[in-house]
């Protein structure tokens, strides 16, 4: 392909460049006020894209994705999926696997890699199971998920928890073997059974069986002693509460090598929502108080938190068109994960661009050990890129979504922007706001 | 006056005004069980639905009765034996009975906020009244209760202000006293709930009554008192240890009676676990007005089918 | 109550209290002395009027007559036209009305669809031998066969006017009023 030029863009906010990429790779950048044509190649151009008024950023790396192939066809696809993530201004996913068959050998990992690469649309990289079928007893082939040629770095049960204190401190060892990370879906099983909305007062109004944040704070606290103990790197998923923050908080400040995710969700919605019993509120981890939403918000200014990942959990409409209890936990988020972003932390001050970029692209990349994601918007870095409208859109309307399921809490919303461009190795997945 | 609204979901949303709205109506239903034609007219041509996804004879036939003596077409959808046992899901069980053209739908559900969904989802136009919904709430219980107290306590008239009532037993997994403890506060009664801590849900101290461990103290004030029904299933979560340490510290016996105010009433939602949290000479004794609550259920229940659609506003497309 | 310039009153305190005695008299000339008679008001303003009857008529005869109220909302033909209305007391004397002369009482007799209701919840009541109908105001307008036994006043309207009968014991004051401007008939029967 011929080279792409990206025209008046402003990367990270600041000022508008024309950015020229060739052969996946940024070869040059030059202001936009400057005249035109000089900065240019004269020929070989075969695509310009118009960004001006816009924000350029490296492509979004979701460390925590559910793609639902293989088993779950119905709700989402790895093709759909990535159509999904590229539309969000994603370049690269972490497709978690508890999948059926559940990730946990190297030929079902092989597999949902090899999808990814077929799609061609973002990097699909797919998470390893940490235990056997998720069941918590036995560790999974770690090492062969590691060797295969989707070089898995990331380990997850993630929907259940590693709840065994030996399994955690075993899979917590084996994984510096090739420097992976263990990815924890913090909650204690035992406290949280038959769980359906965060406990407290609400749920006690509601007649729901609430999960107390304990249960999370609990599982993090004994992690983080562990990874401390045996020196290995943990990630937290999800982190939902104020307890946990300060958990998180007290462990790096001790130099533990601990990270940790919010989902958009947990920065802007709370438990008032559940008062309508409307399951499209349903997810897990639940949503937690004003105060919970707070203090997420200060970890991730402050950098407790270190990145922002969706949970992007799709389910099919008769798993949430029905009474609470029966329905499924989850919300789809690739989409509307960078509006949410900025509504949260741009529009507000609390975040520059380049720190937002840190949190979305280069943080996950690094966690993730993604080689060419995430790098900054210069020449020479991999042309991974997102390119955000800042112009305001109308509400957001289930149709509007590509991805194969519609369980969006933010129907209805007033999303304070658009993806408008992305670019993935170079060659453009969303062209104008639609699929490339 | 600003009568029900169109669905009767929760004790919380009744304000004084409509509450007391409710027991008056039911007042002058009441001398309707006692004539000879114990029918009226009123309902007419009104199909009233019952779907009761849980097992309940008690309430169901309380409701059935309720519509027929106001003269609506009953159907009754009970869960076992019908299409709902092999798997279909409320939505399609509610789009079948929107075919049939059901003017009210009283649901009974094992899930806490399914009667929300269908007032809410669009599935149904009629009304919805909830008779108790997993552990949420049964506000027509709520109700009869109060009716029963005004009419042992307050002379038949007027609201509850002041009367004591004690609630005793599993509040945690009870609709009944989530339901009690709203209505009651909204007729001015003070409540006091009774049970050991692992039965006392998280967050009650923003709920408007009192808690106590210890059921002696309690019914010494107490006009009232409320047992809840225990399930001894309820041991396989250790919330206590065994049904003999549970009854000897919070069962209601005839010693324990003996501690009660002159004019204090025993009530029980029922069904009773008569040796549990009741024994059989409280439950039998001439304190207890557990078989006249079943009474005022069925009045009470008039009552609300009228309130809700006795007139215009009830019907979603007009006459 | 909102005083419309366009309202007049047609019969005063005086006239009322006539309208009472003579229908008082009416009534027992009619039933021949017999102690059977049993005096029901229709509420709202139909049970102070029969309350009244009831007591002259015990004057009259020397011995009490037993006298309630009989609230028809319940076997109203009308109640999907509007919101729901509230229930009104109803105290039938203990002796029930088996086999009674029973005399309706309401204050203003219009359509005839309040006393076509009222005809009906005396019939699941029991079985009276005679059934009468008293009222203070007959306006016209009947929609069915129905024609009352006693009246106060016989007052054409037309069908935008409203009737107003006022009661001491609910209003304050004893008057029957006429207004051109339509305000709804609370009572309308």
């Amino acid at each position: 392909m011929g080279a792409v030029v990206l025209r008046g863009g402003a990367p990270y906010g600041l000022d508008p460049h024309d950015i020229v990429i060739d052969d996946g790779v940024i070869t040059a950048m030059t202001p936009s006020n400057q005249s035109g044509s000089n900065a240019l190649p004269a020929e070989g151009v075969e695509l310009e894209l118009d960004a001006s008024g816009c924000t350029v950023i490296p492509g979004l790396v979701d460390l925590h994705t559910h793609l639902r192939e293989p088993g779950r066809e119905d709700a989402e696809t790895i093709a759909t999926g990535s159509q999904a993530a590229a539309m969000g201004g994603f370049t690269c996913v972490h497709a978690m696997a508890n999948t059926s068959p559940v990730a946990d050998t190297a030929g079902v990992i092989e597999q949902v890699w090899r999808r990814g690469v077929e799609a061609g649309i973002v990097d699909v990289r797919p998470v390893g199971a940490v235990t056997v079928e998720l069941k918590g007893e036995q560790l999974a082939e770690l090492g062969a998920m590691a060797s295969s040629a989707a070089s898995v770095r990331v380990f997850s049960d993630d929907g259940l928890c590693v709840h065994d204190p030996l399994l955690m401190r075993r899979a917590l060892e084996y994984v510096k073997t090739f420097d992976g990370v263990v990815a924890q879906h913090a909650q204690d099983p035992r406290l949280t059974e038959a769980a359906q909305m965060n406990e407290g007062a609400l749920s006690a109004r509601l007649g729901l069986a609430g999960w107390p944040a304990v249960a999370e704070e609990a599982i993090i606290a004994r992690d983080v002693l562990l990874a401390e103990h045996v020196g290995s790197r943990l990630h937290v998923c999800h982190v939902s509460t104020a307890g946990s923050v300060e958990v998180i908080r007290w462990a790096k400040t001790r130099g533990i090598p601990v990270t940790a995710e919010v989902t958009p969700h947990h920065l802007l919605l709370t438990e008032e929502l559940v008062e309508s019993f409307d399951p499209i509120y349903k997810v897990n981890p639940p949503l937690r108080r004003a105060e919970d939403v707070h203090a997420l918000r200060e970890a991730v200014v402050e950098g407790t938190i270190d990145i922002i990942a969706t949970d992007h959990a799709p389910h099919p409409r008769e798993d949430k068109d029905c009474e609470w209890a029966a329905a499924a936990m989850g919300m789809v988020g690739l989409e509307t994960a960078l509006g949410i972003a900025v509504e949260v932390f741009i529009e507000s001050g609390l975040l520059t661009w380049r720190d937002l970029a840190d949190r979305m692209s280069t943080i996950p990349a690094r966690i993730g050990q993604v080689p060419d994601q995430g790098m900054p918007i210069a020449p020479g870095s991999a042309a991974n890129i997102t390119v955000w409208d800042p112009s305001p859109q109308g509400p957001l309307e289930v149709d509007a979504l590509v991805g194969k399921s519609g369980n969006s809490p933010y129907l209805g919303r007033q999303m304070p922007g658009t993806v408008r461009h992305v670019l993935f190795r170079g060659r453009p997945s969303v062209v104008d706001g639609a699929l490339a | 006056m600003q009568m029900l609204g169109k669905h009767l979901l929760s004790a919380g949303d009744l304000d004084r005004a409509q509450a007391l709205m409710i027991l008056d109506t039911t007042a002058e239903l009441a001398s309707v069980t006692e004539r000879s034609v114990k029918k009226l007219p009123t309902l007419r041509g009104r199909t009233v639905v019952n779907l009761f996804f849980e097992d309940s004879t008690r309430t169901r036939l309380s409701f059935e009765l309720a519509a027929k003596r106001l003269s609506a077409d009953v159907i009754t959808f009970s869960a076992k034996g019908s299409s709902v046992s092999k798997g279909e899901s409320l939505k399609d069980t509610a789009l079948t009975l929107e075919a049939m053209g059901a003017d009210a739908v009283i649901v009974r559900h094992g899930a806490s906020g399914a009667p929300y969904r269908l007032a809410t989802a669009g599935w149904i136009d009629g009304s919805v009244i909830n008779a108790g919904d997993g552990t949420h709430e049964h506000p027509t219980q709520a109700l009869l209760d109060a009716y029963t107290l005004r009419s042992h306590i307050c002379g038949g008239q007027g609201d509850l202000q002041g009367v004591h009532v004690v609630i005793v037993g599993d509040v945690l997994h009870s609709r009944v006293a989530r339901s009690n403890v709203l209505l009651l506060h909204t007729l001015g009664a003070e409540v006091t709930l009774v049970a050991p801590p692992t039965l006392i849900p998280v967050g009650v101290e923003s709920w408007p009554c009192s808690v106590s461990y210890h059921l002696d103290d309690a019914l010494m004030q107490a006009d009232a008192v409320m047992m809840l029904r225990v399930q001894a299933e309820r041991m396989a979560g250790s919330y206590f240890p065994s049904t003999l340490e549970y009854s000897r510290l919070y069962g209601l016996d005839a010693p324990r009676l003996e501690l009660l105010k002159d004019r204090a009433i025993v009530m029980h939602p029922g069904p009773m676990n008569r040796g549990l949290e009741i024994s059989a000479d409280v439950a039998d004794s001439s304190r207890a007005v557990i078989v006249e609550q079943v009474a005022n259920g069925v009045n009470v229940r008039m009552a609300c089918l009228y309130l809700l659609l006795g007139g215009a506003g009830s019907q979603a497309g007009g006459d | 109550m909102v005083f419309l310039s366009s309202a007049r009153v047609v019969l005063d305190q005086a006239d009322i209290s006539r309208a009472v005695r003579r229908i008082s008299h009416e009534i027992v000339e009619n039933s021949r002395g017999s102690d059977d008679l049993i005096i029901l008001g229709i509420p709202t303003r139909g049970v102070p009027l029969a309350r009244r009857i009831a007591e002259t008529v015990a004057q009259i005869e020397g011995h009490p007559v037993p006298c309630g109220a009989l609230d028809v909302t319940l076997y109203r033909d009308d109640l999907r036209l509007r919101e729901v209305r509230a229930l009104e007391p109803t105290d039938i004397p203990a002796q029930g009305i088996d086999g009674c002369t029973v005399v309706l009482v309401d204050d203003v007799l219009y359509s005839g669809r309040t006393i076509r209701a009222a005809l009906d919840a005396v019939h699941d009541l029991g079985r009276p031998a005679i059934v009468r109908l008293a009222v203070m105001i007959d306006r016209g307008h009947r929609e069915l066969p129905i024609r009352p036994d006693f009246i106060g006043k016989n007052l054409p309207t037309a069908k935008d006017e409203t009737v107003r009968v006022r009661f001491v014991e609910i209003d304050g004051v004893d008057d029957v009023m006429i207004d051109s401007e339509s305000v709804g008939d609370a009572d309308a029967g």
